[in-house]
């Protein structure tokens, strides 16, 4: 039997060879044009093309876990949802709205973090003087009203960014004529990119002509602040009155400090996988009214699906016990910090700067923040799996990669040899639970090394704008910084450098006011080297972020993880790394 | 007379906040103490205790000992000793807002009601303006706005963290509440017969002012008084509750119970037993306020003489 079956097989191997050979030789002989690529070619590349069709096919439309509402409790809905306006906070639901040229890969795990085309047909190279670089934007792609995605469009965006408030229209003065659109309100109103943005709507080419150098343009291209809208899109905040969607989802209502819901986008067609894949849920809708401990509560009774808000303390430990299959931790690069103002006594001298870093004992204040779990001590400014992140720590009780232990006799002695014992410090604190237990902490350890401190609680939305403005002299406050995408600059340059540190402004993200021209020429010749010679970069941004931490402007506390908290319901749960990622809850299933 | 026995404890007890503090818990109230230990049943335990599951951490509860005997607050501080100190801050502030209040409403009800014409109006309608504000809303938009830049008229500057930045501001909101009734009061016996006479004796305005009608108003304002320290320390608590009151690592109440919204789920006991306290104190406020009506107010105690022999 099995011998008969073997031979059956080798004639039928036989026949279908020859049948083979006969179509191939029939093909050679073939009036193909001169030049064309050979059947068997063409054959692989229907083949790759219908892979890579496969590989973005929409693999919602047939699924049994399509539909349903997502309900989402978030008590700290951010400030609009227009995606020029609103910086950071509704950016991981404005990602499912909007889209730009460029995004991170919308996938769970580092690979998250990687830029992909999104809006645009590939990413381009630029010229090599590093100064052009020419997009062509993916023709077909609708708004919700219809319309269909231009190249002015993008244009129209990037200028609307310079006439509505804020300080994020400087993601874009390097820009021809950005600079000029940047320098004041008045000439951002009237801003005209004719010359930085040239857009052909015939050939769908969109060229942007920068002024100088910027390695991490291409970066600020896939923030939402150029999330494009109708070029015809008035320039002012859209208030409640959602914003025309690209994106698989679009806003229906929006009621501030109450709901916002979010349904399918009718003109919605999946174009990448990788950067907008279509959603799971019909309908997400937010519950804005209500306070992280009922959310929690609700999360865990299943009357909500997820809490956006951070877990409170003390229901950290019932949650993990109880309902340990619906909690997820994933790390992030945000840095908490304290910030010490170099610029106003008893600040302005290292040493004391240095003596509060030498005394803080990390280890309790993880513990204030929910744990080793959710909190990596650190000492520096960079956080780890971090471009550039060299694990650095001089302020420890044994100076090394890591903390171990507070010095006290350290910082005792660096307060005295500064001779500023005595003196008054204020805590510029807020009346959240994490930033409260931590500015209480710093007043105890003041006290004990010879201050006078004491705490000023202002309001979330006073303090930030407070603290940023050097004319009032914050001493000492809380503060984290989530980069706006991973580079080291983003940290290193704009947070704790001169290129972020505006004196006598709202805009100012710098808020140690931390300037050190040495090290600010370091920073300079860092950036160009990331186009000529990235290794060196690397190099250089590691001895940067040592030089910025030996000086000291904060005192670094820990990397915090995320703890996502999810319905009994919610199934394929996954996390993206980059700004807008966080719980993919459009990738999550209800049903 | 037992609202008396009872302010009265819970007067000393805050009194001896230090005391308490430092020789009965050895304990700092004001200072963290996250690291610490403390040794129950002979076994040594942290203040703070991490969670088994290793996500979050719980401070320990009441020990019913010396040491930490209603248990821990977030930072590691003793809160019995904290709420015997946050007491002292409260009633220090809702006596001084109400002698701060009830001081001007007296002396703006004396000059309006006395005065007449133009300055009664001028008084009488900014009064209006002040009273057209609900309490709580003028008296958080103030502290926001103080609390940023403290307080500076002419040569009085207040710190920001300062208690008499609470005191001023509650005090300055009850005005008109105390000064209505005390115009009103001074209008009605400049009218009575004895003033009569004594305008037509040739008597000064200034003994007419300090001698005839200060001595028969004053009976009302200190009826008022217990009446206005239990709406202080209300407002107090309320403000602090709010962050924009009594600056940490002071404590008041109000204070405790907003740092006790942190562990409510799992330590209870610290907005609890804060919010007992301001219960009890503004109970007997209240009704010592009411003795102090019944014994001043003549009207009162007739009331009262009936109302016993109709029981009997």
């Amino acid at each position: 039997m099995t011998t008969n079956t073997t031979k059956s097989r080798s004639l039928f191997a036989l026949l279908a060879l020859a049948v083979t050979a006969c179509v191939l030789a029939a093909c050679g002989s073939s009036t193909a044009p001169q030049g064309s690529e050979p059947a068997t070619t063409a054959a692989s590349a229907d083949t790759a093309a219908t892979a890579a069709a496969d590989a973005n096919a929409d693999v919602t439309l047939d699924s049994p876990h399509r539909g349903g509402t997502m309900e989402i409790v978030w008590n700290g809905f951010g400030s609009s949802i227009d995606p020029g306006v609103d910086y950071d906070g509704n950016w991981t639901l404005l990602r499912l709205t909007n889209d730009g040229l460029l995004t991170w890969k919308r996938v769970a795990g580092p690979d998250g973090n990687t830029l992909v085309p999104n809006l645009a047909e590939e990413i381009p190279t630029p010229t090599a003087d590093g100064l052009i670089y020419t997009f062509k934007v993916r023709p077909g792609v609708k708004f919700s009203t219809g319309q269909e995605v231009k190249p002015s469009d993008f244009k129209a965006t990037i200028e609307r960014q310079f006439k509505l408030p804020g300080p994020v229209s400087s993601f874009y003065a390097v820009l021809l004529g950005g600079d000029k659109c940047a320098s004041t309100p008045k000439a951002g109103k009237k801003c005209d990119l004719s010359l930085g943005i040239v857009a052909d709507d015939a050939a769908m080419t969109l060229t942007f002509n920068l002024l100088k150098q910027d390695p991490d343009f291409l970066q600020k291209l896939a923030l939402p602040f150029a999330y494009v809208l109708p070029a015809n899109t008035p320039p002012k905040e859209t208030g409640v009155t959602p914003l025309p969607a690209t994106g698989p989802y679009m806003i229906e209502s929006f009621k501030p400090g109450e709901s916002m819901v979010m349904v399918r986008n009718p003109e919605f067609v999946q174009w990448s996988k990788d950067a907008q894949p279509n959603g799971y849920p019909d309908r997400i809708e937010y519950n804005i009214a209500i306070l992280p401990n009922a959310g929690t509560t609700q999360v865990a009774n299943g009357q909500a699906d997820w809490i956006a808000d951070q877990i409170p303390a003390d229901r950290l430990g019932e949650i993990s016990e109880k309902y340990p299959e619906q909690i997820a931790i994933n790390a992030n690069p945000q840095v908490y910090h304290m910030v010490l103002n170099a610029t106003t006594p008893p600040f302005d001298d290292v040493r004391v700067r240095q003596a509060i870093n030498y005394a803080t004992d990390r280890a309790a204040i993880v513990q204030l923040w929910g744990g080793p779990k959710l909190g990596q001590i650190t000492c520096q400014i960079l956080p780890p799996n971090f471009p550039s992140y060299e694990a650095y720590c001089p302020f420890t009780l044994n100076p090394g990669p890591t903390w171990s232990a507070p010095d006290m006799p350290k910082a005792q002695q660096l307060v005295d040899a500064s001779g500023t014992k005595g003196q008054k410090v204020v805590i510029i604190s807020t009346p959240d639970e994490v930033t409260t237990a931590v500015s209480l902490y710093f007043v105890s350890l003041l006290k004990q090394l010879g201050y006078e401190a004491s705490i000023k609680t202002l309001q979330s939305g006073v303090q930030y704008t407070y603290v940023q403005d050097s004319a009032n002299k914050a001493q000492m406050s809380m503060s984290y910084w989530y980069p706006d995408y991973p580079a080291p600059a983003d940290f290193l340059d704009i947070v704790v450098g001169c290129g972020g540190y505006h004196e006598n402004s709202t805009a100012n993200p710098n808020l140690s006011m931390f300037c050190d021209p040495a090290i600010d020429a370091k920073t300079k010749a860092a950036e160009q080297m990331q186009l000529t010679d990235p290794a060196a970069a690397v190099a250089m941004w590691t001895e940067i972020d040592k030089l910025v931490t030996d000086a000291a402007p904060w005192v670094p506390l820990f990397v915090a993880s995320n703890l996502d908290f999810v319905s009994s319901r919610v199934g394929n749960y996954q996390s993206n790394p980059s700004v807008v990622g966080g719980f993919m809850f459009e990738q999550a299933w209800v049903q | 007379m037992l609202s008396l026995v009872v302010l009265l404890v819970i007067i000393i007890a805050t009194l001896l906040a230090p005391v308490y503090a430092s020789r009965i818990a050895k304990t700092d109230p004001f200072a963290s103490n996250l690291s610490g230990t403390i040794v129950i049943n002979g076994q040594t335990v942290p203040v703070i205790q991490p969670n088994p599951t290793g996500l979050g951490s719980t401070p320990i509860g009441p020990t019913w000992q010396a040491q930490y005997f209603l248990g821990a607050d977030t930072q590691g501080r003793d809160v019995a000793a904290r709420l015997l100190y946050g007491g002292r801050a409260s009633l220090i502030v809702g006596v001084a807002a109400a002698v701060v209040a009830c001081l001007i409403a007296t002396i703006i009800g004396l000059l309006a009601g006395f005065s007449g014409g133009m300055i009664d109006a001028t008084i009488s309608r900014l009064l209006d303006i002040v009273w057209a504000f609900p309490i709580y809303l003028l008296a958080i938009a103030l502290s926001t706005v103080l609390l940023v830049q403290g307080l500076s008229i002419g040569p009085i500057a207040v710190d920001p963290g300062s208690l008499w930045l609470p005191v001023i501001i509650i005090g300055f909101v009850f005005v008109p509440y105390v000064a209505r009734p005390v115009r009103g009061e001074v209008l009605s016996v400049r009218r009575r017969d004895y003033v009569e006479a004594a305008i037509a004796q040739g008597a000064r305005r200034r003994r007419l002012l300090f001698k005839e009608i200060l001595p028969n108003v004053l009976p009302s304002v200190i009826v008022i008084f217990p009446l206005m320290i239990a709406a202080c320390i209300l407002t107090e608590s309320a403000l602090s509750f709010l962050s924009i009151g009594v600056q940490p690592p002071q404590a008041s109440w109000g204070t405790i119970i907003n740092g006790g919204q942190a562990q409510l789920y799992t330590r209870p006991m610290v907005s609890i037993s804060a919010g007992l306290m301001i219960a009890i104190t503004i109970l007997v406020l209240n009704i010592l306020g009411d003795g102090v009506r019944d014994a001043l107010d003549p009207r009162a105690k007739l009331r009262l003489r009936r109302r016993g022999r109709a029981q009997a």
